[in-house]
């Protein structure tokens, strides 16, 4: 893995004349897990996908890209909102599509052991319509898990679970991507106050960062801190909107 | 099973009826056999039958095979090439608009009498509906799909054979079901036009010695393999590609 750099972005976007958000400016820093908190609609994913050179349908007024000024073409992978596993592979085959699709080794031990990890090892042989919905999820984050790249994009990749199974999802997460640069969506305040070394807090008037307790991440769920943290970034998403 | 039931419910219905019109109108038989005497003409002349319906089988089984493989290939290259789209789709919509039909005599010139101008006959009446309903399907990959797919640094290549291929299987198996219906319509056309075996050989010679019930009787088996065909392509699309 290279070594991850940090994004930035300033700028505005709107589709057909129509203001989906900005102008703001963002520096999400290398090799730090940051979460985007912000309301429904407000533009997280249409973001997120800037940076996954995925705004082909917006138009984007500014600039963005990463501090190394290398493209970050070929060092994202992107966990989106949806799962999109296929529905033709079984999970283990959605779980290594990446090397599927640039045609090397398929990664079949790790894949198993990722699989295994995020409580999947029963259903390597399943096919995604055998699933359920948090299921289905943990498939997807495997997926995301398994590419080997300095900079990870995650669209809400824990919405489906239930509250036990998030907390051990994000631990996971954590742990396996340690030291790239994680940008984070997510509209969970308390998902928000346990993952992010650095917060942004996302709202129509534009981003501000929001200093977070000195604790490592993934911090503690019932840590005082954690929950107080969690209780502040819900009064401000409130105060703002 | 159930199905099998209704549809043998239906059939048999059917034949009540026809059997009634029959005997209630007087129709004389070289107008319109009885279905009683229909079916022991296909007793009886069983081997008879058998034999024309293998040629027939043969050739829709050949024109279904090869159909189906160059509808495939066309989709594919209709798909990759945005050239092959501009010179050849307009072109493939025109050749709809001549009436295949009208073509029959023609492959019979210049492939002669036997297997291979009614083989001809069946693709050209299937080439249309498996590739349109494959290239429609190519064309409809979910974008996401796509572009997740792009973030993992695929070529368009392996993005048309891992992704756009796969997904659009069920359209090429709506294809198939279509084209197993139309691919015996073509060898029967053929058939007409010019052979001296096969089903509509059979159904044409009969009509022409004022055989009636042998007429029907080939054109009952025929039916039965049309249908018969038509549920295996459709086991196995379903076996292949679910749905
Ligand atoms: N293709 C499009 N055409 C027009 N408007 C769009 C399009 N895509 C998104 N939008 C609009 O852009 C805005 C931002 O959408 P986006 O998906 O980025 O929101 P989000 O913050 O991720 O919301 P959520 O938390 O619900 O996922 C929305 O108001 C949406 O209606
Ligand atoms: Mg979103």
């Amino acid at each position: 893995m290279s070594s991850a750099p940090a994004l930035q972005l300033a700028g505005r976007v709107t589709i057909g004349g129509t203001a989906i958000f900005g102008p703001l400016s963002l520096e999400v820093p290398a090799g730090r897990w940051t979460c985007l908190l912000g309301p429904s609609g407000v533009g997280k994913s249409t973001l997120l996908r800037l940076f996954a050179s995925l705004g082909d349908k917006v138009d984007f007024e500014g600039t963005f890209g990463a501090s190394d000024g290398v493209s970050l073409a070929g060092r994202v992978a992107l966990m989106a909102q949806s799962d999109l596993l296929m529905p033709w592979l079984d999970v283990t085959a959605n779980v290594t599509l990446g090397a599927r699709l640039r045609g090397t080794q398929q990664p079949r031990e790790r894949a198993l052991d990722i699989l295994a990890r995020v409580g999947l090892a029963d259903h390597g042989t399943k096919r995604p319509d055998a699933l359920s919905g948090g299921q289905r999820q943990r498939v997807a984050l495997a997926r995301t898990l398994m590419e080997d790249r300095p900079v990870i994009l995650l669209d809400e990749p824990f919405s489906a679970l239930d509250a036990q199974t998030r907390a051990r999802m994000q631990d996971l997460s954590a742990e396996l991507l340690a030291g790239r640069t994680v940008l984070h969506v997510t509209h969970d305040a308390a998902e928000a106050a346990r993952l992010g070394e650095t917060v942004l807090l996302m709202t129509r008037e534009g981003i501000t960062p929001v200093e977070s307790p000195p604790a490592s991440v993934p911090r503690p769920y019932d840590a005082a801190e954690t929950l107080a943290f969690q209780g502040q970034l819900l009064r401000q998403l409130m105060e703002t909107v | 099973m159930k199905r099998v039931l209704h549809f043998a419910s239906v059939a048999l219905l059917g034949m009540l009826v026809w059997q009634a019109v029959v005997t209630f109108a007087e129709l004389p038989r070289f107008i319109l056999p009885g279905p009683m005497l229909v079916f022991s003409t296909l007793w009886t002349s069983r081997m008879l039958i058998a034999e024309h319906a293998v040629v027939t089988i043969t050739e829709v089984l050949i024109g279904l095979g090869l159909g189906a493989t160059l509808g495939f290939a066309s989709a594919i290259l209709l798909v990759a090439s945005p050239l092959a789209r501009t010179l050849l789709r307009p072109m493939l919509v025109f050749s709809q608009a001549i009436p295949v039909f009208a073509l029959a005599p023609m492959l019979t010139l210049w492939l002669g009498y036997g297997l291979w101008s009614k083989v001809a006959m069946a693709l050209l009446i299937i080439y249309f509906p498996v590739t349109s309903a494959f290239f429609d399907a190519l064309m409809r990959t979910p974008v996401a799909w796509v572009e997740l797919a792009r973030v993992m640094n695929a070529t368009p290549a392996r993005i048309l054979w891992c992704v756009r291929v796969p997904a659009a299987m069920p359209g090429f198996a709506s294809g198939l079901r279509l084209a197993a219906v139309y691919a015996p319509i073509g060898a029967i056309i053929g058939e007409w036009v010019g052979a001296s075996r096969g089903l509509g050989y059979l159904m044409l010679l009969a009509n022409g010695r004022a055989k009636i019930d042998l007429m029907f009787a080939a054109l009952i088996v025929l039916a039965v393999l049309t249908l018969v065909l038509h549920a295996l392509v459709d086991a196995v699309c379903r076996r292949i590609w679910g749905g």
